[in-house]
């Protein structure tokens, strides 16, 4: 993998998923064991620190990974289905399938999210992971479905997909092959962008306390700390972690999504590769002013007539 | 002769003159050499026209040589000087800076695109695009002013005022080319450069837009950069016509000389790809091949895989762009090939006839 970006965003990531899949196992403490080491800062006995009950916090960031992985991948994964299906769908087909699908976009896309899960969750006391992941999933394609909606009515009437037509392609075979590979960048960045909006947003609920205090995840850690007066107390190692845990996810996510462009774009991907060269070699490449780039020596050698050029002015003066 | 003098004995005034200009697309090993120490003038008041197959560089010729060029061009060497015909002011192109670039680009030098007509928004009317690239260079000009001005260039070009209040969708592709020329000539230019301008157009509106600009050029007296891969046209429309092969220059003289008695291998084979107007028919030969891969340059000259004349020397060192050995010259002509170069070369008939 040439893309650094990427690679960075992959790494952390990867670290992320491999922590909600073993977490569970290789905490030291059971994260809700209630002890006497009340309030300790980080030592190597607690890495991260004790709660004011004595929970050890690495324990409990450990295990709350895993609800933060799977609510964010797992409402991403729907939302972003559900886009694609309703978005190129209704950009393709047109007239009444289109405004009928136009209109259940536009009607989801008012529906506020957060709201409508605090109802949820006070609804159903017992509201886990996948009840709020599939609940962020269906308030948040709405966005993406508009975008792709867009897109592919732009790309329907190029001459490409006109030539496709001509050449006798089957509707299906237009769709998959002829227009979604130009929407893979739209429909990857919507995938990212909703997967940092769910975990947002299921910690955010679990911050204010919305969903269930007693299943672990950031969210449910930041919670404890701002009940408990965490700040006040100076105790910063009970909420700084988390919150690094939340912005590394963040910008894991990010990285990929530069990635994500470059790859399929491959126009990006050029200039990507060259970005370093004309780094090096100090050309600043634009649209409109071609740069001028006479190697390094003529350079020099420029730069040293200037100066004698100079020189000799003001001597005559 | 060395080619600097050829180059003053033909050009009287130059205007522009692109002096060893070199182009690749990309910036690192891998670069592709679009162009090689390509040297061109344009003289006052001149039609220039410029011929090649596709992908000889002709474009990237313009382009360059007016800063243009999207990445991942970039000039790696040479100078490209403007000097007003009219006030004098001089400046090198090459070495402005932003500013000084912008407010040269359309007064001094104004380009008509390659499919320009796609090169109108098509949101706005006519007018208002004309008013606003005026107003883009005349900001104290009065609305009503500029608006009579726009008036004016559409009039010039053939299209009856009331077009102004029309959008791009409404004009047909010959009207829409003609108000890009309108546009191009908004701030009076010296040069304007033309990138197959009439290319989309079926010969009949080709033939009158030609005409157009020929008048224009009459009347307002700026200096033209024609590009195209129709040398038919050139050899009708233009004074002058540099013939490009492969990023470089293969050979230049004026219109009639070089139709009548071209000395390049490569214009001879451009020149019997169409069939002549007058005189007797013949056949049509065309070229065989197609030109080569940028990245993977043939040794010698350039032209040398495909031309029937090759000689060993050919192969091995690269020709320069000389006045040729054929008697009786028109001076000033410039041609880049062996057999015009190596004095103990008979020159084929058929490439130093005369008359």
């Amino acid at each position: 993998m040439h893309n650094r970006k990427a690679l960075a965003g992959l790494i952390i990531l990867g670290v992320f998923l491999v922590l909600a899949v073993i977490g569970p196992w290789i905490a030291p403490y059971d994260p809700s064991a209630v002890t006497q080491a009340s309030l300790e800062p980080p030592s190597a006995a607690h890495w991260l620190g004790t709660t004011n009950t004595g929970q050890d916090i690495f324990s409990q960031l450990l295990v709350g990974t895993q609800g933060v992985m799977v609510v964010g991948l797992l409402a991403g994964v729907i939302a972003t289905a559900l886009s694609v299906i309703v978005g190129v769908t209704a950009g393709f087909i047109g007239g009444l399938g289109d405004e009928f699908l136009s209109l259940l976009s536009n009607v989801f896309l008012v529906i506020p999210a957060l709201p409508l899960i605090i109802i949820i969750a006070a609804l159903i006391p017992s509201a886990g992971g996948v009840t709020i992941a599939l609940v962020i999933a269906f308030t948040g394609w709405a966005w993406g479905s508009r975008i792709l909606r867009a897109q592919t009515l732009s790309l329907r009437n190029r001459d490409f997909v006109e030539a496709a037509r001509a050449n006798g392609e089957p509707m299906w075979r237009i769709i998959f092959f002829e227009i979604m590979p130009n929407l893979i960048a739209i429909i990857a960045s919507g995938f990212i962008g909703t997967v940092i909006f769910a975990i947002l947003s299921e910690v955010t609920l679990a911050f204010i306390g919305v969903t269930s205090i007693s299943t672990w995840n950031w969210g449910t850690v930041l919670f404890w700390a701002q009940s408990s007066q965490a700040l006040v107390l100076g105790a910063w190692w009970w909420f700084v972690p988390a919150g690094l845990c939340i912005a590394a996810v963040g910008t894991a996510l990010t990285l990929i999504n530069f990635g994500i462009d470059e790859f399929v774009n491959p126009r990006l991907r050029n200039t990507a590769a060259s970005a370093g060269i004309l780094r090096k070699k100090k050309i600043r490449a634009r649209i409109g002013f071609t740069p001028v780039f006479r190697g390094d020596a003529n350079a020099d050698a420029g730069a040293a007539a200037t100066a004698s050029v100079a020189k000799k002015g003001k001597a005559s003066r | 002769m060395s080619i600097a003098e050829a180059r003053r004995t033909i050009v009287k005034q130059p205007v522009l003159e692109i002096i060893d200009l070199s182009v690749d697309y990309g910036y690192d090993d891998s670069a592709v050499h679009a162009l090689k120490n390509v040297s061109l003038t344009l003289g006052a008041g001149e039609i220039l026209g410029l011929a090649g197959e596709s992908g000889c560089g002709k474009s990237t010729l313009a382009y360059a040589a007016t800063r243009l060029l999207p990445p991942p061009g970039v000039i790696t060497g040479g100078e490209v000087l403007f000097t007003s015909s009219r006030d004098g002011h001089q400046g090198n192109l090459l070495r402005m800076s932003d500013r000084e670039l912008r407010a040269q680009r359309w007064r001094d030098t104004a380009i008509v695109f390659q499919g320009s007509m796609n090169s109108l928004n098509p949101v706005y009317k006519v007018g208002k695009q004309l008013m606003d690239g005026i107003a883009a260079h005349e900001k104290r000009m009065p609305a009503h002013v500029q608006r009579a001005r726009a008036a004016e260039l559409l009039t010039m070009v053939g299209i009856t005022t009331d077009r102004l209040e029309s959008y791009p969708h409404q004009l047909s592709g010959g009207m829409r080319q003609r108000v890009m020329i309108a546009m191009a000539l908004a701030l009076e230019p010296e040069i304007v450069i033309m990138d197959e301008p009439t290319t989309a157009l079926d010969v009949v509106m080709q033939r009158q837009i030609v005409e157009q600009i020929m008048d224009l050029k009459r009347d307002l007296g700026f200096s033209v950069i024609f590009i195209t891969h129709d040398v038919s046209l050139l050899i009708e429309m233009a004074d002058r016509i540099a013939i490009m092969y492969a990023g470089e220059i293969v050979e230049t003289a004026t219109a009639d000389e070089l139709y009548r008695y071209p000395r390049h291998p490569y214009t001879r084979g451009l020149l019997r790809s169409f069939p002549p107007l007058h005189g007797p028919r013949r056949e049509m030969k065309g070229i065989p091949g197609s030109p080569p891969d940028l990245q993977s340059m043939p040794t010698g000259c350039r032209f040398h895989t495909r031309c029937a004349y090759a000689m060993p020397e050919c192969s091995i060192s690269v020709p320069t762009l000389q006045p040729p050995t054929v008697a009786g010259d028109e001076p000033g002509r410039l041609v880049s090939c062996w057999l015009h170069e190596d004095p103990a070369v008979t020159v084929p008939v058929e490439l130093s006839r005369r008359a």
